[in-house]
């Protein structure tokens, strides 16, 4: 158990709420900057619309490049956020308090960037409510349920509609107090019917704490279906390279570790920027590290596993992907360079407390896990298509296109400033959560120690 | 004659010893658990005010929302596919293992989304009617009680008696210290 958050209700109020209630300058700096990448990447895809997909680097036989990398990777990103949290809160671990909302909020708008990709990538987004939904009855047009572009969406959309109402449910409380402490009536009045009338009474606490875990136990299944479907996109198809069983968990555990990083990597910004030192200390750093230790070895676990699987078949079009993904320029570059930063780098440093506990350091090798992460899910989606098979008579190499590399940009822009609204409009840590611990929380003494406990009902 | 509605009383404590004083006092003036809410920013664990066990049903809601998804998602899928078959190299035109990962997503779902309107159910929310005071999301503790007209005195003495910082019923603050609004 950690040490509790020493502060009283009004101090706690206060630190909490200081950013929603606050206007500081550099947040139209910051906001500014990220919707004028957005503003690019909207004129990119509005391009595309009127002018086709030749503004993508496609080339046979690749047509699934950075776009689909990107809804990948942002998927991944999505998971352990969730993750978490869920597990946080089922196992009740004490150090969860200031960690959930922010998670899960990342979830939630990493998913929702995830989801542009597939669209735009289609070229004619309107058209993929007649391939996913089964409701154009006049021309009997109904979607193919055997595919998993169709199970896609349904996980997706289960994903991200039961995220959003875990946080909304979560938020109940912290909505009643941004309602009472509302610096104007018309925030005042948003705030209360948000709120619903929320006023804290035992019986709402109690059902507070029990949606809580159902909700968690219920969520934690639809986390693990949403990668292994995303995964099936690709071990379905008959392409060397990608269809292999042990895509679905190598899948959500490379989720688990790119979400996970993500999270810390939020968690210092949030620390700094909307001044949460108190509620974010070395310790919460140091827990997530820890996890993050084990999930990376897995992941690693699981990559090899990939490999080992490939080249045990003998198959020469496996043998052949294989080959290109890790002997072949350029290839080689970005497997060793994923490899590296995704495991060989942070795994040894995190090994050591005094990098763990490093809110610098913490931050570099998080960011380092996910451009590893990012560069992985590239190296598996091209070079697989890359393969030239003996029924293909026009070949090209893959060259990602400047608007990739703005859709791209414009991604992490569009997190980023999700997130960002999202603190500015609403509490971003669970402020009655943290309240409980301090309530919750003593120190006991054995033998001659003095140390952190909690009580628990 | 006396009005029979019941009119609701609130007043705020500093520490929760004096508010779980206060209901002691309300449960020995003869009110019950039905009459009392004890308002908090925080939730503190419970009986830590000497009140009764909360008693839900929140946990059968997950599994009727998911037997209700599970429907939905078989009536959708299996439907779909019969209204448009479409014939792929002699498979059946329902494969279960192909509806497997939907009806898994409908269950699921629908097991949330009953969740959360139980939420609300047994929160009962959206609520507009209760007594509350802003102080109470500062750390005070309020103690709620509904009597009817005859009975408000008893609730008043029980209250006061454990030091409330406010006494408040729907007119205003029934006490005239210092600070109190």
């Amino acid at each position: 158990m950690q040490e509790p958050v020493v502060a009283d209700t009004k101090t706690s109020n206060r630190e909490l709420l200081d950013f929603v209630f606050a206007w500081p300058a550099w947040f139209f700096a910051v906001g500014g900057a990220l919707n004028g990448l957005l503003v690019a990447a909207f004129w990119v895809v509005i391009l595309m619309l009127m002018c086709g997909l030749q503004f993508l680097g496609y080339s046979h036989p690749v047509y699934w490049g950075f776009l689909i990398v990107n809804f990948v990777f942002w998927i991944g990103v999505s998971h352990a956020g969730i993750m978490v949290s869920a597990i946080l809160r089922l196992t009740q671990a004490e150090w969860r308090r200031p960690v959930t909302r922010a998670a899960e909020v990342l979830t939630i708008f990493s998913l929702l960037t995830a989801v542009q990709f597939p669209l735009i990538h289609s070229g004619r987004p309107w058209r993929t409510m007649y391939w996913t939904f089964p409701y154009d009855w006049n021309r009997g047009a109904w979607p193919n349920p055997r595919s998993p572009l169709v199970w896609d969406p349904s996980a997706i959309f289960t994903y991200l509609t039961s995220t959003i109402l875990f946080v909304y449910v979560a938020l109940l409380p912290d909505l009643a107090l941004a309602r009472d402490r509302a610096p104007n009536p018309v925030s005042r009045a948003i705030y209360g019917v948000l709120a619903m009338g929320f006023r804290g009474t035992t019986r709402q606490w109690r059902i507070q704490t029990v949606a809580g875990l159902l909700l968690s136990a219920i969520i934690l299944p639809i986390f693990v279906s949403v990668h292994s479907i995303v995964s099936w996109d690709f071990a379905v198809t008959s392409v060397p390279g990608w269809h292999n069983t042990i895509f679905a968990p190598y899948f959500v555990i490379g989720a688990v570790h790119s979400g996970v990083s993500a999270v810390v990597t939020v968690m210092i910004v949030m620390r700094y920027a909307f001044g949460l030192k108190r509620f974010i200390t070395r310790d919460h750093i140091d827990s997530l590290a820890r996890l993050l230790i084990v999930v990376a070895t897995v992941w690693l676990f699981f990559f090899l596993l990939d490999f080992f699987f490939g080249l045990y078949g003998t198959e020469p079009a496996e043998v052949d992907t294989w080959q290109r993904r890790l002997v072949e320029p350029p290839w080689v570059v970005i497997a060793i360079t994923f490899i590296i930063c995704a495991y060989i780098i942070p795994v040894p440093m995190w090994m050591f407390r005094a990098i763990r506990r490093n809110f610098f350091w913490m931050f570099v090798t998080t960011i380092l896990v996910n451009v590893g992460m990012w560069l992985e899910r590239y190296m598996v989606v091209v070079p697989a298509l890359e393969r030239k098979s003996g029924l293909t008579f026009t070949y090209g190499d893959y060259a990602p296109s400047l608007s990739e590399f703005i859709l791209v940009a414009a991604s992490f822009a569009l997190v980023i400033l999700g997130f960002l609204t999202f603190s500015k409009l609403l509490p971003i840590m669970p402020a009655a959560d943290i309240k409980e611990g301090q309530i919750l929380a003593d120190r006991i003494r054995v033998g001659r120690a003095n140390v952190p406990a909690a009580m628990r009902e | 004659m006396q009005s029979q509605a019941k009119r609701e009383l609130l007043a705020l404590y500093e520490e929760p010893d004096q508010a779980a004083d206060a209901v002691e006092r309300l449960h020995s003036a003869g009110f019950d658990d039905n009459d009392i809410e004890i308002l908090s920013s925080t939730p503190y664990p419970e009986g830590a005010f000497g009140e009764g066990h909360t008693k839900h049903r929140l946990f059968a809601f997950p599994f009727a929302g998911a037997a209700c998804g599970m429907a939905v998602g078989i009536a959708w899928i299996v439907g779909a596919q019969v209204s448009l078959p479409i014939i792929t190299g002699g498979k059946p035109i329902v494969a279960v293992p192909a509806i497997i990962q939907i009806l898994y997503e409908g269950t699921l779902l629908g097991a949330v989304l009953f969740t959360v309107l139980g939420v609300l159910f047994e929160s009962r929310l959206p609520d507009g009617v209760g007594l509350y005071d802003d102080r109470i999301s500062e750390g005070y503790i309020g103690i709620s009680v509904m009597a009817r007209e005859r009975r408000l005195p008893d609730a008043q003495i029980a209250l006061e008696e454990a030091s409330p910082i406010d006494l408040l019923s729907k007119e205003g603050s029934l006490m005239h210290a210092p600070g109190t609004t």
